[in-house]
């Protein structure tokens, strides 16, 4: 035992006893409100807010795994998020007889093989493996089939998933690969998640209490000028008063979340716009209140590679 | 629950989902036959494991002789999902290939079944053959569940090796019996209606 806590900066016992904490007393909020007397539009709110600070649980739960169980867990549990989410995109993507060996590598070859490059520290592969190596192979191995209907569009949507659920994805578990302070990856992509989910929460409340003015009412009637500014900033205040955990000087840090807030603003938007061509709300509705999981990962798709470049740009 | 129940249920889940959804009954004790369209040899597990844990346990898929009766598959089906294995071939013209569907009936067990016999590549199932209006004829208590199964044909359609992961939905309709001196092609007819219509999600 003592040689784990030894291991283990003692800013995660804080961050981790603190957060513990401060869950503990929103899950009990949250059950008493889901207790009450609630009209359907109330308990709908009350739902929904009980599933973010479920999503938090998880959240602290993954820090823990990453720094007791190694980076290796990490890689496994989010190689698996990789997975669920690009099972997603596949189900609502539209595919041929042809695409059937592609994608079978794409889900047993790929993902795996792009998460071990990440636990043999081999950068300079796993930056080039999906959008060189699958990008030329895997339409080649569907021009074998000798089926065009839709090629193009077909390997395009199929290198699309495979970009954002596994590609960009995985940039988060890169974090874990940077020559940073010993020990102290662990608490960079716990930042990352930290800073991404709170201006998802912020823009969210920021948006119910004053938004007004759509951004892009067709992709995402939700987000609003006000709620992205209001949640935006206070995202980035909170990133900046986490300087502490980071490589960053406390400015730095609040320039860094503000980055990793337009990005997963941008992902959240983006992927909007990919759910509603394929002729879905969200992902839920197709396939009918299960998975969700793009839902829950569209911002840390699209934050997790910028951040992980300024970091190895600036830092490492 | 056995371990390797559990690690076949584990699989199929990562694989397909095979998420449940009650849009005409809800899950319960009652004696059941599960009826569903069948295009993927991961039919029979993916509604298998939709059910609640509790109901696997009484609830066994038919599954075929000739396919699921040797080595490695004959395992996973008997130790692995308590299938009841069946002749498709019928080497013995004497021998019913539903006897061994009614043994497990009287048992009081709850059975799933695919009245095409034999899997499609289509979305939509072939014409019911009659072993599901004999059973629903000669076991009138036992309730009969239409099933749709979702994508399967996507994940692992007829002819192919490798299954690919796609989310798959497990719609369980109302049950249904036959009218007093319906006709069987009327009552297949109207069985077959059944697991179509519950392949249009409902709005």
């Amino acid at each position: 035992m003592k040689t784990l806590l030894d291991r283990v900066p003692h800013e995660f016992l804080w961050l981790f006893g603190s957060l513990m904490g401060l869950l503990a007393i929103a899950s009990a909020i949250g059950w008493m409100l889901a207790r009450r007397d609630n009209d359907a539009r109330k308990a709908a709110s009350v739902a929904n807010l009980n599933e973010r600070i479920n999503a938090w649980w998880v959240m602290v739960a993954i820090l823990a795994i990453a720094f007791l169980a190694g980076s290796t867990t990490t890689l496994v549990l989010l190689a698996l998020a990789s997975f669920f989410a690009l099972r997603e995109f596949i189900t609502l993507t539209p595919s041929r007889p042809g695409d059937r060996l592609p994608l079978f590598l794409s889900f047993f070859v790929i993902i795996p093989a792009q998460y071990a490059l990440i636990g043999t520290e081999q950068y300079g592969i796993f930056a080039i493996f999906i959008p060189v190596y699958a990008f030329l192979l895997l339409p080649s191995i569907a021009a074998m089939r000798s089926d065009i209907d839709d090629f193009l569009s077909r390997s395009a949507k199929q290198q699309w998933g495979l970009m954002v659920t596994v590609y960009c994805l995985s940039h988060a578990g890169a974090l874990l690969m940077l020559p940073i302070e010993q020990g102290r990856n662990g608490l960079l992509l716990f930042y990352l998640l930290l800073v991404v989910q709170m201006s998802d929460v912020m823009q969210y409340v920021f948006g119910k209490l004053f938004g007004k003015t759509k951004i892009a009412p067709v992709v995402s009637p939700s987000k609003t000028v006000e709620g992205f500014v209001g949640g935006g900033l206070a995202a980035t205040l909170i990133g900046g008063a986490m300087w502490w955990i980071t490589p960053f000087t406390p400015p730095q840090s609040a320039a860094i979340a503000a980055i990793v807030v337009i990005m997963g603003f941008l992902g959240g938007l983006t992927l909007s716009a990919v759910k509603r061509s394929l002729g879905a709300k969200d992902w839920g509705v197709m396939i009918e209140g299960h998975g969700g999981m793009l839902d829950r990962t569209d911002s840390i798709c699209f934050a997790a590679p910028v951040f992980f470049h300024v970091v190895r740009w600036f830092y490492a | 629950m056995r371990p390797s129940s559990a690690l076949l249920v584990g699989v199929v889940k990562l694989l397909v989902g095979a998420y449940a959804r009650w849009v005409g009954s809800a899950p319960g004790p009652a004696q059941r036959i599960y009826f569903a369209n069948h295009t993927s040899h991961i039919d029979t597990l993916a509604i298998w494991s939709s059910l609640p844990r509790e109901l696997r346990r009484r609830t066994r898929p038919i599954a075929a002789r000739d396919y699921w009766g040797k080595g490695v598959r004959k395992y996973i089906a008997t130790k692995g999902f308590g299938a009841v294995l069946i002749d498709r071939t019928r080497g013995d013209p004497l021998v019913d290939p539903l006897e061994p569907l009614r043994a497990s009936l009287r048992d009081g067990d709850s059975l799933i079944i695919f009245p095409e016999g034999t899997r499609g590549t289509s979305a939509t199932p072939a014409e019911f053959r009659s072993g599901l209006f004999r059973l629903a004829g000669e076991f009138p208590t036992v309730e009969l569940i239409p099933v749709y199964l979702d994508n399967l044909h996507r994940s692992l359609p007829k002819g192919a090796l490798l299954p690919v992961p796609v989310v798959c939905t497990v719609r369980f309709g109302a049950a249904l019996a036959p009218q007093p001196g319906e006709a069987k092609e009327s009552f297949l007819a109207r069985a077959r209606d059944a697991v179509i219509a519950l392949s249009t999600k409902p709005a």
